[in-house]
């Protein structure tokens, strides 16, 4: 659990981080959304302590994060950040094992893990692991970034824009690969981006920062409904709002017993991307299949449409 | 491939150089016509070989305090205590070099002395020059997304220094040593005009009883030892940053 | 406002007293060569001055250590330093013996430190400041015109390097004007090859590589032996080319310095004459191209305009490198302030050295700032890209 405690933060005369108190719950991913310079990187420096605070206060667990030196505290928090960060002069492996190496892990116990997170991350440990960062693709050294973030299993995991320079392919590659991760385990995740559909399809609750304050706190289907203001709405997206209510859930909550004919579709996929195919197929049903193939009953153009009202 | 050959003529003249300076008879027919009848061709008032190798010893130490006191310093005026001598330190930078090696040769001499002293200091002195530029332009121009992950890891200042932010400064660093060397080797042949034991001492003679073989051997082994050690340099710097991923 | 402290402001503090307070002023010999003896400040100087200094100097340390501002900082730095070159030149009056022609003072170490320091504060001063090319210029000429003032009345007569040069002002001048000769006209020799070479080398790829590993390779021959070598070559050429004598050539002197100069300049004329064009914007050269402009219009009117900055560079690169090696002429014969230089380590009469050395620096670092400042103003101008 993160608690966050009207924290500030001043540079000389501008008030770049207003005030703001939230609370994390443990196990879950929080999305942080606003306007460029809103603040949102500063406040995520500041719980691991990469930006100490002007005032407030931040707990961890219910310890102080100033309790311990800022070193030994970003070793227990993963951060993966924007443009990934790579050591240039230290291979995919070395670079996993940077935070594992500092708190003084046995080789072996390092070497495990080095494999488990690359095996994790579909790349090929005897492949990858003894390459240079400069001799990956794009979504690869993401992916590299975000393992060694991992790499030493801490309980909380800071993302900065981890994919913003990812092709939409591989993007929501990286978005599935997170929620698996994040699922198996049990990360306390806090991600900054700039791409609502991604906080929608993400997120259990998101925070949207602008001008220094947090105006909106809320889970995404809350803020679909109520939006705080002006700037929320506008944010969100005044025509998207069924469709983003849609990618909140997935196509297994919507399934309905029955049968249907048809491309079946994966229920682990959103309601949204079960909405496109049955619009694309031309059929009012198609069948869901859960991970291992087996039917799972049908989902229909009309329970969708259902949901997609605006919830009274 | 395409480097074998360029590869096998620095062999060639290093094995020359080396057989030149074992056996620098073996070479006398060659250098027989620059000089007149009775004129001895080769240097004959010191041995070659440990001329050479005090004109390298001399390099090197003035080099390796260079290195040590300039990437030091470099150092410290990169991180936040030092922050304040950065402006200063590179217009130091900048001044230093328009001063002639010659001058500060000379000008070390009121303070120590004729012989090896005054020309280790100027090497110094002037050594310092490109290897502080260098190492200053190397630990500041880091990318800033490394030095973020480096703090965001969980690094320490020193840990970050030692693991991220030296080894990757260390081809510009090494750059900076490389020009030094250069410079040095040559500037140390002005160091016998202070009584240094440096190859200058075979040039110096040469110009002195109007003998051209000696000026060309002396100049010569200068000219040999600076391309190969240019060209060594180089190569570590080629191997350090292709790993770096910045070629 | 409150008392803050400059860190580097402690360590130039701690210099300027020691060198003010600790260490001896002016060194005063009864002769040419016997070694000098130590005076300190108050010694050094007429009765009160030596004090005021001394009092001067302690509200210095303060106000250096202190923070304040930049402004501030540069005009105590200069006002000091007039003053101490003032002062240095009142002690060799105050301790030379009236009548006495033999006795020399010059400046000992602790003047040395405290110009040193307070040069620091100026530096720093200039450095923060950031000032624009042409002020920059400007203040090199105001220093200049001190510097001048100073020699003019005769405030430094009594200074040992200037015994020196009252002895052979003659040939001081004579060999001032033989050195920047050789700097100059090499470089402009350098310039006239170089440039052609340079646009060359940018055209044919297959020559690029030749031409520059041979020009590296001339660098890296120590200046002393390629000087020597050069005296068998122009010797010949002065025996055997009717009319070479008659221009000046000969084997040794000024011709072979000149060449060897020469040499060294093509590397850096010719390097960044490639790198600056091969940094010309391919957009800009496809636009002169699209609006019809012939090879010759394109390398004249957006080429070289565009790659100018860098060319200047390597030009600034070689005055500076060249005025330094002219020192080295004078070992062939071939003159310059090198004359004094070496003449000076012959008969260990450092004053000599200095007459020599001192207006070699002085002149490297006049053209290193005039340079820096016209590479400023051509980078910057509207319309160029940076
Ligand atoms: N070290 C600093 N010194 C001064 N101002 C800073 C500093 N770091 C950030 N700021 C300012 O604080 C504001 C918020 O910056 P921050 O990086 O938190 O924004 P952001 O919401 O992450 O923006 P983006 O979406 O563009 O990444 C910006 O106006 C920025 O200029
Ligand atoms: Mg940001």
């Amino acid at each position: 659990m993160i608690e966050i405690d009207t924290i500030t933060k001043r540079y000389g005369e501008t008030t770049v981080v207003d005030t703001v108190s939230m609370t994390i719950a443990p196990r879950t991913i929080t999305v942080i959304v606003g306007t460029s310079g809103s603040g949102k990187t500063t406040l995520m420096r500041m719980i691991n302590r990469l930006v100490e605070p002007t005032s407030g206060k931040i707990l961890i667990d219910g310890e102080p994060n100033s309790a311990i030196p800022g070193y030994e505290l970003r070793r227990r928090i993963g951060y993966a950040i924007q443009g990934h960060g790579l050591f240039p002069h230290r291979t995919v492996a070395e670079n996993i094992a940077t935070v594992p190496t500092l708190l003084g892990w046995d080789k072996s116990r390092i070497d495990a893990k080095v494999k488990e997170l690359l095996t994790l991350f579909q790349l090929d440990p005897a492949a990858f692991g003894p390459r240079y960062p400069h001799e990956l693709s794009g979504g690869q050294q993401q992916r590299v970034g975000v393992a060694r973030a991992l790499a030493a299993e801490p309980n909380i995991l800071l993302m900065d824009e981890p994919f913003g320079a990812l092709d939409p392919v591989i993007r929501a590659k990286a978005q599935e690969d997170l929620l698996a991760i994040q699922k198996h385990f049990g990360t306390t995740i806090v991600l900054v981006t700039h791409d609502m559909e991604e906080a929608f399809h993400l997120a259990d609750k998101i925070a949207v920062m602008d001008k220094g304050k947090i105006v909106q706190y809320a889970a995404p289907q809350d803020m679909l409904v109520n939006p705080a203001t002006d700037f929320v709405e506008t944010l969100i997206g005044a025509g998207e709002r069924p469709f983003r209510l849609l990618s909140i859930g997935t196509v297994a909550d919507a399934a309905e017993a029955g049968e249907a004919d048809g491309e079946p579709i994966a229920a682990a996929l959103s309601q949204r991307d079960a909405l496109s195919a049955l619009l694309w197929s031309g059929r009012q049903a198609l069948p869901v299949v859960g991970a291992d193939g087996a039917p799972l009953g049908r989902v229909t153009l009309a329970s969708l449409t259902r949901r997609a009202a605006r919830p009274q | 491939m395409k480097r074998l050959l360029p590869n096998l003529l620095r062999l060639a003249v290093l094995v020359i150089l080396i057989a030149f300076l074992l056996q620098p008879m073996l070479f006398e027919p060659l250098l027989k016509p620059l000089v007149q009848a009775n004129a001895p061709a080769v240097y004959n008032q010191g041995s070659l070989l440990s001329l050479t190798l005090s004109h390298l010893a001399t390099v090197f130490t003035a080099t390796l305090a260079a290195t040590i006191v300039a990437v030091g310093l470099a150092i410290l005026v990169t991180r936040p205590i030092g922050a304040e001598f950065l402006p200063l330190s590179r217009s130091l930078v900048n001044i230093g070099q328009t001063f002639p090696p010659v001058a500060v040769l000379a000008l070390a001499v009121p303070a120590v002395g004729f012989g090896e002293k005054p020309t280790l200091i100027a090497l110094f002195l002037y050594g310092l020059l490109p290897i502080f530029e260098n190492a200053m332009t190397g630990l500041s121009t880091l990318p800033p997304a490394i030095v973020e992950a480096a703090r965001g890891t969980g690094m320490t200042a020193w840990q970050r220094l030692i693991k991220v932010e030296l080894p990757l400064a260390l081809p510009v660093i090494l750059a900076g040593i490389r020009l030094s060397v250069t410079i040095s080797l040559a500037t140390a042949t002005i160091g016998s005009t202070v009584a240094a034991k440096t190859l200058g001492e075979v040039i110096i003679a040469g110009l002195q009883s109007n003998n051209l073989a000696f000026v060309l051997q002396g100049g010569l082994v200068v000219a040999v030892l600076a391309v190969l050690i240019y060209d060594a340099f180089s190569a570590v710097e080629r191997v350090l940053s292709r790993r770096a991923g910045r070629v | 406002m409150r008392f803050r402290i400059d860190k580097l402001g402690v360590v130039i503090a701690a210099l300027l007293a020691y060198g003010a307070f600790l260490a001896p002023f002016a060194n005063f010999r009864a002769n040419r060569i016997v070694p000098g003896e130590a005076r300190s400040i108050i010694e050094a100087l007429p009765a009160g001055l030596g004090a005021a200094f001394l009092a001067f100097a302690v509200v210095a340390v303060v106000l250096i250590v202190a923070k304040t501002p930049t402004l501030f900082r540069l005009v105590l730095g200069l006002v000091a330093l007039l003053a101490l070159a003032i002062l240095i030149g009142l002690a060799a009056g105050h301790l030379t013996p009236p009548e006495n022609t033999y006795a020399r003072v010059s400046p000992a170490s602790g003047f040395w430190l405290t110009s040193f320091a307070f040069a620091l504060v100026t530096t720093d001063a200039l450095a923060r400041l950031k000032l624009s090319p042409l002020a920059r210029v400007a203040l090199l000429a105001a220093v200049a015109a001190a510097a001048a003032a100073l020699l003019m009345s005769g405030v430094w007569d009594g200074l040992s390097i200037l015994k020196e040069y009252g002895s052979r002002a003659e040939t001081f001048w004579l060999e001032a004007s033989r050195h920047v000769v050789l700097a100059l006209g090499s470089l402009a020799a350098a310039v006239l090859v170089g440039l052609p070479l340079g646009i060359l080398c940018h055209r044919v790829e297959a020559l690029r590589a030749g031409v520059l590993n041979v020009l590296n390779i001339i660098q890296t021959i120590p200046s002393i032996a390629l000087f020597g070598l050069l005296i068998a070559p122009l010797g010949w050429i002065a025996l055997n080319v009717p009319g070479a004598a008659a221009i000046g050539i000969r084997g040794i002197g000024a011709a072979p310095a000149f060449v060897a100069l020469f040499l060294y300049s093509l590397l850096p004329v010719v390097a960044n004459t490639v790198v600056g064009l091969a940094g010309v914007p391919r957009d800009a050269n496809d636009a002169a191209r699209g609006i019809g402009m012939t090879d010759r219009q394109r390398l004249f009117g957006v080429e070289l305009p565009l790659a100018f900055p860098v060319i200047l560079t390597g030009i600034r690169i070689v005055l500076v490198q060249n005025i330094g090696l002219a020192t080295i002429a004078a070992l062939i014969g071939g003159g310059g302030f090198g004359v004094f230089v070496f003449q000076g380590i012959g008969q260990t009469a450092m004053d000599l050295v200095l007459l020599g050395a001192v207006p070699t620096v002085a002149l490297a670092f006049a053209a290193a700032i005039v340079l820096d400042a016209a590479t400023e103003l051509s980078s910057n101008k509207p319309g160029r890209a940076a």
